[in-house]
């Protein structure tokens, strides 16, 4: 009979003899632990890699279930899988190629309220997603957590790759390159904007080497750089990252603030008016580039004092929707009736343009909410 | 091209609007300057997150252009 050491010396043989490599390359990965979010186009090519590879542990995030569309790319999946859970069929699927490491799998969406205690677990996160909202809640998670973060991504005919915050403080994150998300329908998405079935094969498998890279120490994974590479002319390059002080500010500072970050609504991929509850509120006054507006008539009070805002009476709306310029806006009154009636005023107007919030419960509710944070 | 000339790589979407993966326009002296330009060429840019890397460097503040860089417009991508 095979002792453990001879049978892993054999399956893993060809990588352990590389220079720099070795049995304790192999050690190492088997030791590490990694998570990867998104089942889809970049994570099926990763997983199938990290698997063979010998990653010790590997989580799967995804809440989707296996379409007709996706098979083209995702290529863990066939024909009878059809409506089952990615992550199921996934983990099945590793399973069967590499019954000796460990698949945990996450049938869930991932969310800011349970977000941080999935990623805790692993040592590297890697992201195969599909949207920003949730891009930018992992990168945000990642550096709240100090966790590396391999990043993918891609277009049509173009990837990215990215090693962000794998070092140290000093190291860049996603919004020191991209501060802030764009809004919905600015970029396209591959539902939208179509992908050629081997890009995300090329991207996924560069991600699972970057992992590898870092875990064993070998050669120089893209630290502080994007990598980006076009399918159509074999065009590839790296581009050289630095930290961007303001972007700091746009990062949620703890748990809690991160925990009541909004990304869907961060990215304009929530319809209509939303109602803001006053914590929400705070916490966004920090966050984001926002356009707050006092609909109140000129003379009533409080006078708010701890954010800035311009005044337009709910009776001159009508005349001043042109100084609306930012595609965020919270609105606000005494009580949040006379301001919910003037978001619907600016929504008919800047249908496209504006994302509305109203803020429940006005100023009644920021003056005692102000008295409460003060007595504590 | 010139020394008086920059060539500008696009990325991604934004070579749809600009209308090539490649533009070689007349040196300016600053980022900040560059965009400024490009916006007024291409309204549409407006809508579209970009950063502007000069010689492989991503630049997030205003940077100078030396004559003869190598400019790049790269757009976010969110597709998986």
């Amino acid at each position: 009979m095979k002792t453990n050491n001879q049978h892993i010396n054999n399956r893993y043989q060809r990588q352990i003899i590389l220079k720099g490599f070795g049995q304790e390359g192999q050690e190492k990965l088997a030791g590490a632990r990694i998570l990867v979010i998104g089942a889809g186009g970049l994570g099926c090519p990763a997983l199938l890699y990290l698997a063979a590879a010998g990653i010790g542990t590997i989580g799967i995030v995804d809440f989707d279930l296996i379409q007709e569309s996706n098979l083209h790319r995702q290529v863990l999946f066939n024909e009878a899988d059809l409506g089952h859970l990615k992550v199921s069929i996934a983990a099945q699927e590793l399973r069967k190629r590499n019954s000796e490491i460990n698949i945990h799998e996450y049938p869930i969406r991932l969310e800011p309220g349970n977000c941080l205690s999935i990623l805790e677990k692993y040592d590297f996160i890697l992201d195969g997603t599909d949207n920003f909202s949730t891009r930018y809640m992992i990168n945000d998670a990642c550096v709240l957590l100090k966790k590396p973060l391999i990043m993918g991504a891609i277009s049509q005919f173009e990837g990215q790759v990215a090693v962000l915050n794998a070092v140290d403080e000093k190291s860049v994150n996603y919004r020191d390159i991209f501060p802030e998300p764009p809004q919905s329908g600015e970029v396209l998405n591959c539902a939208e904007a179509g992908v050629l079935g081997v890009l995300p094969g090329i991207i996924g498998v560069q991600m699972a080497n970057e992992v590898i890279k870092l875990i064993t120490g070998i050669g120089s994974p893209l630290v502080n750089q994007l990598y980006t590479y076009d399918a159509l002319t074999n065009n590839s390059q790296v581009f050289e990252l630095t930290k961007q002080p303001a972007a700091a500010e746009l990062l949620p500072a703890t748990r809690e603030a991160f925990e009541q970050t909004d990304y869907e609504w961060l990215c304009g991929e929530k319809k209509g008016i939303e109602e803001l509850d006053i914590n929400q509120f705070y916490t966004l006054l920090q966050l984001a580039k926002l356009q707050i507006i006092d609909v109140r008539e000129y003379g009533e009070t409080p006078i708010p004092t701890d954010f800035e805002y311009i005044q337009i009476p709910l009776s001159e709306l009508k005349n001043r929707l042109s100084e609306i310029d930012s595609p965020t806006v919270i609105v606000f009154c005494q009580s949040g009736i006379r301001s919910k009636k003037a978001g619907e005023l600016i929504k008919n107007k800047h249908s496209d343009l504006v994302k509305i919030y109203n803020l429940s419960g006005g100023m009644n509710k920021w003056t005692s909410f102000k008295q409460e944070k003060n007595a504590s | 091209m010139s020394q008086q000339e920059l060539n500008i790589q696009v990325f991604g979407q934004l070579a749809e609007i600009i209308g090539g993966s490649s533009i070689i326009i007349p040196f300016i002296e600053t980022t900040g300057e560059l965009k400024n330009r490009l916006l007024q060429t291409y309204p549409a840019l407006q809508n579209n997150r970009f950063v502007i890397a000069v010689d492989k460097k991503i630049q997030s503040n205003n940077a100078t252009i030396a004559p003869g860089a190598s400019l790049a417009l790269l757009p976010p991508f969110s597709g998986g």
